[in-house]
Order: structure tokens, then C-alpha cells, then sequence
């Protein structure tokens, strides 16, 4: 819990540096505070509680905490912070919206602010200032924040999964670099499995690192879920193609344990040297500059292969979101004004180490992607993110598609033997029903 | 009871102007009377008395169990998603269910699970039941350590029987490959067969327990003289388990299978942690399901109903059981 004890100097310190970086003459909150010269109050006893996941970089965790408590002392403002495991924050939103009481701010990732639209406020404001100062935001995270032309969230960041790869074992196989198309990669991956070291890629029930291949794939040979007024449009000859791919290096390339592998299985398999390469966040490559040095060394990171229809990600973005019942509504927009600020964000990012990516390609400046090339791939990323439902909207039936992993299921049935043209038909009739 | 006091009461002479000798004054001791008070008089009445012993009971199970289930049911007959109010949609969800292709297989997962779960628990437990039923060195420290699987709590065991079937690291596969009886790994959790086979052995492994203790002790019910006498008769071990142990502890048995068919047909935890409904939906369940609904998709009258189709399942078993015991008393 943290206690109102800031001084006079150290409010006008932050008021100067607060009104210098926002650069707008705003009429309320706390740049309008500043263009008035008056230090910001709100009610004594005012509180402000903030839902989050842990991060997989407990850094970024311990420096959150630290600013949520330098806003709590310069507004006179109690802020506490709970972080929960990532499976645990939809119950936890559900029951707070329905109950009408909990965190003033809750953490959301990819569409969720379309899930719970009718029980977030509007952030219009807050979101639009910060997009006025450092530009427009990638578009998957403008995606998944308007629901209905309201912002429902302010976005946050992204957290871009890329291809960790051993150079040294790609090297050994005739690769200099991470292969740029599928059939490239593939042709790698099948000198790789020869030698004993195939890739990796989870088709289990999780939903980060299986829909990852899935909608990426299937995107990138030019199928889609949906097309932009919200037909079902995957059974098509370009979705066909993606899934005989998957089969063909199943059996070619991948190792044939990860129809059972979850989030952190391809992980583990990674850093015992049972994998040459896997999709990713950059926690892989942290964990292994701790643990496991030699292979930090010869880590390094490359894009989504592009296919017939390009190249993409499933990356969605995370935002912040004020929720309606909140009585603090003001307060919680302050607090991410001030957070979204660059000095404050700056301190945050780089905690973060080259986990995430800013909303805003402002952020693509920053001095962190300098300090380890092997972090620029996160980086370029988010250019080709992509939302689910994408081209659609990516609305709360875009969400049962992706709970229900009809696209992973997809994969897996046709790789454990169904026919690919019947997994495709499958797979048509669960998202007719999950769009009707 | 009311306080009693006691009053002296002369005795008098009936004639006036009696003799100078004195009568003799004898003092009995008479309760006085007092008003009952009106709670003690309530509580002597053994109807009222039973109703306010059983009213805690009664409101804590109206609060946690009647009330969120009138409200499941509700929710299973509307259109309720998380943040907006319900609209009353009929037998819709259920039938939207009967269409969905994972729903029909997370209903026949329920119910293959469950059964093979239970026939398994039975017959092992029945068996360690006997076993414990004799006299041997160390039995209690068997009996007490035989519960270990009951006790810890089930996604601890649970994540520990993951790692033991998981592709890249099974102690399994290791021990196989070692002796010689494989030469490739097997994929316990990546095959729709070898998964749900998984999930019904760490049922069976950490249900066990609970069978073998409740018919350990319906076993110790059962007069050891009976045994004598069917043995003198010539019966055989398997007859007189058949003809004189089973029919005793028929009743204890049914309950314990009841109360075992009920929490795995429910069961959410065991199958979340293992496969989380993978791979390919081929080991979702009721509950796992009902969860990814209602909590992922927030679709909370969907998931309701999918939770719901347990019901008249579990109602049809238990009244089968209950009829089953009373028809043998």
C-alpha cells in the first residue's frame, strides 16, 4: 500500500516535466493542472487499484510497482497493484464486471476490450493524446482498442513472438540466416530433422505458441477466418494449401511431440538442445542468457517466413483498460496518461528488456534495440502484426473461434491423419457457428 | 424448569379456643410457581428444537448451493454474456450445443472418462480394501500412506504426473527406452486414445485412496464368523467374497461409487491441467469445456448450459442407487 507523502517540490518537479513532455494546453487532468500552476488533488482517501498479469520478465514487474507508487506519491494517491497469472484475469474480469466491483484498471490482452466492451469506460481522450504525441498506433493495437469507434483501451504494447534458432545448427545445415519463405525454411527444416534436430511448434490447447503457427500460416498462404463483413470465407483453396504444408513438415521438419505441447514446452525443449528453432516470445533467449549462456551465444532470432500471401503475425497487443463501475474513473485516466508518458514508459520499456514493443512506432527508437541486435527482429514485427479475425473485426465471436482453437484443431486433426480437405470442412462449420 | 422455593406451611388446629398445648408444626416443601420462560418452552418442542439446529445448514446450502444453481439455470436459458444483462432464449443454448461438434465429443469424453475411471477405482479399491482387511506388519503405515494420493492437492500431483508424460521428458519413455521395450517415445498426451488413457489413470491413481478406505471400513462391519462358517461349508475364497462380503457391503459400496461417479463426472482440475481439453478437443469434458465458454469466450448462458447438461444425469444415477440400496434393505 502505498502512502500520499509527496512534497511541494517534488509535485512541481513532475509538473514541469509532465507539462514539457505533453506539449498541449489540455483544459483538464493534469496538463490542464499544469497550464493552471496548481499541483493536482484528488479527494483524500482516493484510491486507485490496478489488475495486471506477471510478466515472464520480473523486471518489468518490479519497475511497474515502483512507478505505480511514484504516481500514487505525486497525486496523493493510494495505488496498489495485483498481478495474477495471465489464465486467471478473464474470470477475474468477468467477475468484477459483473459484480460491479474490483480494479479501476485491468490489464487486457489482444481483443478483449471487444469481450468486455459494455463494461469498460471510454478512453478516447487518454488514447488520442498519446497518439497525437508519437503517432498513429500499429494497427493491430488500434484494432483491438475501438470497439464501435470508442476506445476501450489504451493500448499498451505488443508482445511479438518471432523464430528463436540455433545459428550454429542452421549454419551446419547450408542456412547463413533464418530462411525468408516457407519453402526455404522448409528445406532447412528437413536437413535439420536428418540430423536429429528438428523444429518445434505446439498444436496443443494453449493459446499463445499454437495459434501463433495457426493463424500466421494460414494467413500468410492467403487464407482467412473471415473476410472484412464477417463471412466465414477459411475453406478455400489458399487455407487448403496452409494445412498440407503443416502435414508435409510434421513428418519433414517439426518434432512430432508438440501435438501435446503447451505455452512452455517449446521452451524447455529449446533451452535441453532437443529443438533447432521454435516460434517465441524473447523469453527464451532471456532465460538462456541466465541459465544457459552457450546458447544465448548462439541464439538468434528470424521472421515469420513469408508465404504466397506474405508475411504476418498473431499479435493482438495488450492495452489498459478503465473499467466502468470504477468510481476513480478520473484518477485511473491520470494515471495513464502519466504512465504512457515517454519518461515514465521509457523506464518501463527498457525494464522490459526487448519483451515488448511500444504501441506507436515512436517507441521503435529507443536506445534498448541498439544495445542487442538479436532484439530487432521483436521489433520489426509488430509491422506485420495482425489481429484474430483479421481482415474482420476482431469481435467477441473472434474470440470464441480462438477459445474453442478451431484454427489449432484444425492443424492437428489433419496432421494426426484426417484428410486436410476434411479438417478445412470441419473447421468451416465450427467458425459458421461461432460468426452465426 | 422454573425455580422452585419452598414455603413453610403451618399446620392449624380446626377448633377455636383448643387446648394451651401447641400443635405440632410440620413444614413440606411445595414448588412455587413460575411463568416457563417462553425460548426454553419453544426449544422443549422437538419439531422447533430440529428446525433451528438444521437452519444454519439449511442457509448455507441455499446460499451456495440453491441459489447459484437456480441461477446456472437461468443463465442456461439466456442469451447472458459477461457486461450485458440476459434475455430469456429458451431451450437455445442447449440446442446450439447439440450442434457443436466439441460439445458432442467433450459429452462422450464425460461419460467414457467416468466410467472407466470408476469401474477402475472400484475393482482396485475393493482389492486393497481386502488386502488391508488382513493382519500384517507396518498396516497402519500402509493404510495411512495408501491416502497420499487423495491428500495432495490435485494440480500439484497433477503437474508432477505431466512432466512424467510429457514428449520431450518422460520418465516413462526413459524407463522404456532403457529396458529395451521401445525404441521410439511414446506420445502420451499427443494422441487423442493415449491422452484421455492418461487422464483416466491419474483418476484412478488418486481416486483409489478414498474407495479402499470407505470399503475397508464397510469390511470391518462384516462378522468374521460368517466367513468361518462358509469356509466350514466348503466355500471357496471367491465364494465367499461373492456370496458373503459382497452383498454385505453392497450398500457402502454403491454410496462410494455414487459419490465418486458424481465428482468425475464434474471433474475439471485433473483434465485442465493435463491437456486443457487437447489435443484436438479429443479430451475435453464438461467442465473444461463449460470453463472455456463461459470464462474465455464470456459467453456465461452458453457455459451455463453445457454445466447443466450433467445434471439430469447425475439425478438419474443417484435416484437409480437410492432405489437400488432401499430395494435390497
Amino acid at each position: 500500500m502505498v502512502k500520499s507523502s509527496a512534497t511541494r517540490l517534488d509535485r512541481r518537479a513532475f509538473l514541469r516535466v509532465a507539462g514539457a513532455a505533453t506539449g498541449a494546453a489540455a483544459v483538464s487532468g493534469i496538463p490542464g493542472i499544469v497550464a493552471a500552476q496548481k499541483a493536482p488533488s484528488f479527494p483524500k482517501g482516493t484510491k486507485l487499484n490496478i489488475l495486471e498479469w506477471v510478466s515472464f520478465v520480473p523486471a518489468s514487474d518490479v519497475e511497474f510497482k515502483r512507478l505505480a507508487t511514484e504516481f500514487g506519491k505525486l497525486v496523493g494517491v493510494d495505488v496498489t497493484v495485483d498481478l495474477i497469472n495471465m489464465n486467471d484475469l478473464n474470470p477475474r474480469i468477468a467477475s468484477a464486471i459483473e459484480t460491479k466491483a474490483g480494479p479501476d484498471i485491468i490489464m487486457m490482452m489482444s481483443n478483449w476490450p471487444h469481450l468486455y466492451a459494455d463494461g469498460l469506460a471510454d478512453v478516447d481522450d487518454v488514447a488520442e493524446e498519446i497518439s497525437k504525441r508519437d503517432g498513429a498506433y500499429y494497427e493491430h493495437n488500434k484494432k483491438v482498442s475501438v470497439v464501435g469507434g470508442s476506445w476501450k483501451a489504451v493500448p499498451l504494447c505488443s508482445v511479438p513472438s518471432t523464430w528463436a534458432y540455433r545459428e550454429d545448427w542452421f549454419k551446419e545445415a547450408g542456412a547463413s540466416k533464418f530462411p525468408d519463405t516457407w519453402d526455404e525454411w522448409r528445406k532447412v527444416g528437413i536437413a535439420l530433422k536428418k540430423k536429429g534436430q528438428p523444429m518445434g511448434q505446439a498444436f496443443g490447447h494453449s493459446l499463445g505458441d499454437p495459434n501463433n503457427w495457426a493463424y500466421s500460416v494460414t494467413w500468410g498462404f492467403g487464407g482467412t477466418e473471415i473476410d472484412q463483413s464477417g463471412k466465414v470465407v477459411i475453406n478455400s483453396k489458399e487455407t487448403l494449401e496452409a494445412v498440407k504444408f503443416t502435414v508435409a513438415v510434421w513428418k519433414d521438419c517439426l518434432d512430432e511431440g508438440g501435438l501435446a505441447w503447451d505455452d512452455s514446452s517449446n521452451n524447455r525443449a529449446y533451452l535441453a538442445g532437443t529443438i533447432s528453432a521454435t516460434i517465441n516470445g524473447a523469453s527464451i533467449y532471456f532465460v538462456a542468457k541466465r541459465q544457459f549462456p552457450d546458447i544465448a551465444k548462439v541464439t538468434g532470432h528470424g521472421h515469420m517466413p513469408k508465404g504466397p500471401g506474405g508475411r504476418f503475425y498473431n499479435i493482438g497487443g495488450q492495452g489498459r483498460a478503465v473499467m466502468k463501475y470504477s468510481k476513480n474513473q478520473q484518477v485511473a485516466k491520470e494515471f495513464l496518461r502519466w504512465f504512457m508518458d515517454r519518461p515514465q514508459y521509457d523506464k518501463w520499456m527498457a525494464a522490459n528488456d526487448g519483451y515488448v514493443v511500444g504501441p506507436t512506432p515512436y517507441w521503435e527508437r529507443h536506445s534498448l534495440w541498439e544495445k542487442d541486435p538479436k532484439l530487432v527482429p521483436f521489433k520489426e514485427a509488430v509491422k506485420f502484426g495482425r489481429w484474430p479475425g483479421y481482415p474482420g473485426v476482431p469481435s467477441r465471436k473472434a474470440s470464441e473461434a480462438l477459445v474453442k482453437y478451431i484454427l489449432v484443431d484444425m492443424y492437428a486433426q489433419a496432421i494426426k491423419g484426417m484428410k486436410p480437405e476434411d479438417a478445412v470442412k470441419w473447421a468451416e462449420g465450427e467458425l459458421k457457428k461461432a460468426y452465426a | 424448569m422454573a425455580d422452585q422455593s419452598i414455603e413453610p406451611i403451618l399446620a392449624k388446629s380446626a377448633t377455636p379456643g383448643a387446648s394451651a398445648i401447641p400443635a405440632p408444626v410440620v413444614v413440606v416443601a411445595v414448588p412455587k410457581y413460575r411463568r416457563p420462560r417462553r425460548l426454553g418452552h419453544l426449544l422443549e418442542q422437538e419439531h422447533i428444537l430440529a428446525g433451528a439446529l438444521l437452519a444454519p445448514t439449511l442457509v448455507i446450502l441455499t446460499l451456495f448451493i440453491a441459489y447459484p444453481f437456480v441461477l446456472g439455470i437461468w443463465l442456461a436459458v439466456s442469451d447472458k454474456v459477461v457486461g450485458r444483462p440476459g434475455n430469456f432464449v429458451g431451450l437455445q443454448n442447449f440446442w446450439v450445443n447439440l450442434n457443436d461438434t466439441i460439445f458432442l465429443r467433450a459429452f462422450q469424453n464425460t461419460f467414457v472418462y467416468t466410467f472407466i475411471a470408476t469401474v477402475l477405482k472400484l475393482a482396485l479399491g475393493m482389492g486393497a480394501a481386502l488386502l488391508l482387511n488382513h493382519h500384517f506388519r507396518f498396516k497402519r503405515i500402509v493404510r495411512a500412506g495408501m491416502l497420499l494420493p487423495w491428500i495432495v492437492p490435485t494440480v500439484l500431483s497433477t503437474l508432477a504426473w505431466q512432466w512424467m508424460f510429457d514428449s520431450t521428458f518422460s520418465v516413462f519413455n526413459w524407463m522404456l527406452m532403457n529396458v529395451g521395450l521401445i525404441s521410439q517415445r511414446i506420445l502420451w498426451l499427443g494422441d487423442g486414445t493415449t491422452a484421455m488413457g492418461c487422464l483416466i489413470l491419474v483418476n484412478v491413481w488418486r481416486g483409489m485412496p478414498f474407495f479402499a478406505i470407505t470399503l475397508l471400513a464397510g469390511l470391518q462391519t462384516v462378522n468374521p464368523d460368517l466367513h468361518e462358517a462358509a469356509e466350514i461349508d466348503g466355500a471357496t475364497a471367491w465364494q465367499r467374497f461373492w456370496r458373503v462380503t459382497l452383498p454385505l457391503i453392497k450398500p457402502i459400496m454403491l454410496v462410494v461409487v455414487l459419490f465418486s461417479m458424481i465428482a468425475t463426472f464434474a471433474d475439471f482440475q485433473l483434465i485442465y491441467v493435463l491437456t486443457r481439453g487437447g489435443p484436438y478437443s479429443s479430451t475435453h469434458v464438461f467442465g473444461t469445456y463449460a470453463y472455456e465458454i463461459a470464462m474465455r469466450a464470456a459467453k456465461l448462458g452458453q457455459g451455463a448450459s453445457i454445466s447443466l447438461f450433467l445434471f439430469p444425469f447425475l439425478l438419474m444415477v443417484i435416484v437409480f442407487q437410492l432405489w437400488y440400496i432401499r430395494r435390497s434393505d
